[in-house]
């Protein structure tokens, strides 16, 4: 599923658009501990994080997470949205629940299982 | 190690969260520029974050070298904070001693030791209670 369709579905807010709306997005990682979101390998992941702070933006930059949905209506700072432009990093939020907008990404067939190893 | 060794060197922030990750991100830009394959830098990458991470959050900052050769990537971090008690207990995917105050940042879920290991080919820890932890990860650039 292209990244532009996932924020259709998650009725989400573009924060920081950094030209990547065509990323194939394979699988999803929702978690709001980023150690978890490190054991978890797959390439073209979307984060879904209700956690703001910059260590989620930094976390993607090491795991080459290209994209990064805050949930719960949650808006990060210009220094959290900054930090992403700065890393290529696409931001946008969602009203959504993370229950719920893991189930709209999974039932619309975002269902590619990362691997612990 | 062998060949031409590039090698950096930084200081780990105590008070600054967004700082944080600055060491590891300079790492990865310049693993990126020699061209070391993707896979290898997300490895060296996720592993040096996780170190320098720990560092800042239970060791009051350190310092960080890295050493980049043909063959392998080096990282060591090293802090001079309360040390690992039970070093088999830290390894355990889980086990935590951070404070709810790191897992209110999105850490301490008990997984940084393990990621370390499991991202690094090799892994030492040295670690003296009340003197400091110091962990080399060793990341092979060639595969096999």
């Amino acid at each position: 599923m292209k990244l532009g369709e996932v924020i259709k579905i998650l009725d989400a807010e573009l924060l920081a658009d950094c030209g990547n709306l065509d990323l194939d997005v394979c699988s999803a990682c929702g978690s709001d501990l980023m150690s978890d979101v490190m054991a978890f390998v797959k390439e073209n992941v979307l984060l879904l994080t209700g956690l703001v702070n910059p260590q989620v933006i930094r976390t993607a930059e090491m795991m080459d997470i290209k994209a990064v949905v805050f949930v719960r209506g949650k808006c990060p700072g210009e220094n959290i949205v900054q930090l992403a432009k700065e890393k290529g990093i696409t931001v946008f939020t969602t009203k959504h629940s993370m229950f719920t907008a893991c189930g709209k990404l999974y039932s619309s067939g975002v269902t590619g299982k990362g691997a612990a190893d | 190690m062998s060949g031409k060794v590039i090698k950096l060197h930084f200081t780990i922030d105590a008070h600054d969260f967004s700082l944080a990750g600055e060491a590891s991100s300079s790492t990865k830009k310049m693993l990126n520029q020699l061209g070391i394959s993707p896979l290898i830098i997300k490895k060296a990458a996720i592993a040096m974050y996780e170190a320098e991470i720990n560092a800042f959050i239970h060791a009051n900052g350190g310092e960080a070298d890295v050493e980049i050769g043909v063959d392998r990537i080096v990282i060591t971090v090293r802090d001079e904070g309360p040390g690992i008690a039970d070093l088999d207990l830290a390894m355990q995917e889980g086990y935590s001693t951070a404070p709810d105050k790191v897992r209110e940042l999105g850490f301490g879920a008990g997984m940084g030791l393990p990621n370390m290991k499991r991202y690094s080919d090799r892994l030492e820890i040295k670690t003296e209670v009340g003197r400091g932890t110091t962990v080399t990860m060793t990341v092979y650039v060639r595969e096999g």
